[in-house]
């Protein structure tokens, strides 16, 4: 991560650079372990959270991290605040930044608004889901998850299954865990695939049972009710009954097979409630490494003062 | 560039059963006190401590290691973020007597850090503290209780210690920062 000031997705990292991040982050965790679990890291400097869409775990893991590096931290959501009068999203940052921030965390709804404000501000920018297009430190989190129970990601058969095309998780996971050396398979319905989805350089299929075979790690993704407007399958029924991740459906993956869920879950739908709190599942263990994994990010994008041009 | 051989390693070797000595006198025993080395070099010299203290005393005293890279005051002047390697403390340091090993003491800001972080994890009775080699310089006013080698240096020197250990032999040696 040497150089670096954004971190704006997965596509642009080498595996070298995900490696430090993922050590980096073992370190943190060990830190949140302790009796008092905050670092002064960061003292003296600010980080603006900038919430353009509703985010829960996300934010407060952000926040969660900021604090226990001693960074002063401001949140700002899009509701209430001078967005809802027309402001354009480069005042607002640029206004913010007048401000004297260090560091801003953005979340946008427009695929692209992180590298946007990367290249307005002098600040270090990190993405925290921008649309569809990448969510790079949940896709850390996974990858860091996945490494510290199997020990190694090389050679390792992921099944990513669900929404592809409207996901941000699975595009972030799917660069990173393809540089780390995994074989990356993508399941779901056709109608939630992107467009030449080969290209990514991923195994696609939309039989489930194929897919999970010999599956080491089965990420499930979230049903994006709110994104789906159109009929891109027939019913939320259909969509369980063909893709669900059920018990009986696991039987054909490896006997220590992990399943994992970005959040928040769809129970009965995408994922079958004995699954999701089953012996396989290590959802909330994916919610605890965030913290350490932004922690890590924040870190490491903070050796350089403001102003730096380095990337 | 080096310029003179300080210590080799007999005399490494004499001086840590020196401040071995010292701290079982200080501390009339060993009962309740916890050795934490500072990375890199200051474990290395505390692990031998702890020899020394099963040595002279038979007494099984625990070790710890501190890696103070995140209370470092200097982040932002370094440029780069160093890596942050483990840190390790043996159980509760609550009312323990602490004996914080490092290799050099020179500005203090290191052994500062580790206070800090040190106090984070309980509340020791007391914190002692070890030095191979102090060669002064000192910015904040910090002390050690038990030293190897009192090393008077200009600010344009450097002084290395060299352990087994890290750098495949023991000595400690001075020399001229390269002027470039």
């Amino acid at each position: 991560m040497t150089g670096r000031k954004h971190l704006l997705g997965l596509e642009e990292l080498t595996a070298k650079d995900i490696e430090s991040i993922l050590d980096t982050a073992r370190s943190f965790k060990e830190v949140l372990e302790r009796p008092i679990p905050k670092v002064p890291t960061l003292r003296g400097k600010t980080v603006a959270n900038l919430f353009f869409e509703p985010s829960t775990r996300t934010r407060i893991s952000f926040e969660l991290a900021e604090k226990r590096l001693s960074a002063d931290t401001v949140s700002f959501s899009a509701s209430g605040s001078s967005v809802s009068k027309g402001e354009s999203l480069k005042d607002t940052a640029r206004n913010i930044e007048a401000m004297q921030i260090d560091m801003i965390v953005i979340r946008h709804q427009a695929s692209g608004a992180p590298h946007f404000l990367a290249r307005s501000l002098n600040c270090s920018v990190i993405n925290a889901g921008d649309g569809m297009h990448e969510h790079p430190t949940q896709g850390l989190l996974d990858i860091f998850t996945i490494r510290e129970y199997k020990k190694r990601v090389e050679g390792l058969r992921v099944v990513i299954v669900g929404d592809i095309a409207h996901s941000r998780v699975a595009r972030s996971n799917i660069w990173g865990l393809s540089k780390l050396g995994a074989k990356v398979v993508v399941c779901g319905p056709w109608t939630l695939m992107p467009l030449e989805v080969e290209r990514l350089g991923v195994e696609v299929t939309s039989s489930i049972e194929d897919a999970l075979k010999g599956a080491d790690v089965v990420n499930v993704l979230r049903i994006q009710l709110e994104r789906q407007e159109g009929s891109l399958f027939p019913t939320l029924r259909e969509y369980a009954r063909c893709f669900g991740i059920t018990r009986e459906r696991l039987s054909v993956a490896k006997d220590d097979v992990l399943v994992m869920h970005p959040g928040p879950m769809n129970r009965g739908v995408e994922i079958a409630q004995d699954v999701a709190d089953g012996p396989f599942s290590v959802i909330l263990e994916q919610v605890s490494n965030g913290v350490a994994v932004r922690m890590a990010v924040l870190y490491l994008l903070s050796g350089l003062e403001a102003g730096d041009k380095l990337e | 560039m080096e310029k003179a051989q300080i210590m080799d390693a007999k005399a490494m070797d004499r001086a840590v059963a020196r401040i071995a000595h010292e701290i079982v006198e200080r501390n009339q025993g060993t009962e309740g006190i916890v050795l934490i080395g500072i990375r890199k070099r200051g474990v290395a010299l505390a692990q031998r401590i702890q020899r020394k203290l099963k040595e002279f005393e038979g007494a099984d005293v625990p070790l710890g290691i501190l890696d103070i890279t995140l209370y470092r005051d200097d982040l932002q002047q370094t440029g780069a973020t160093p890596v942050i390697r483990s840190t390790e403390i043996p159980s509760d340091i609550t009312g323990k007597v602490v004996v914080l090993v490092d290799d050099v003491l020179f500005t203090g800001r290191t052994v500062r850090a580790a206070l800090d972080q040190i106090i984070d994890f309980g509340r020791p009775t007391a914190i002692q503290l070890a030095v191979l080699v102090d060669r002064g310089h000192r910015e904040l006013p910090v002390r050690a209780d038990f030293v190897g080698k009192n090393l008077p240096t200009s600010k344009r020197e450097v002084v290395a210690v060299n352990v087994e250990e890290e750098d495949g032999f023991d000595g400690v040696s001075i020399g001229e920062v390269a002027q470039g």
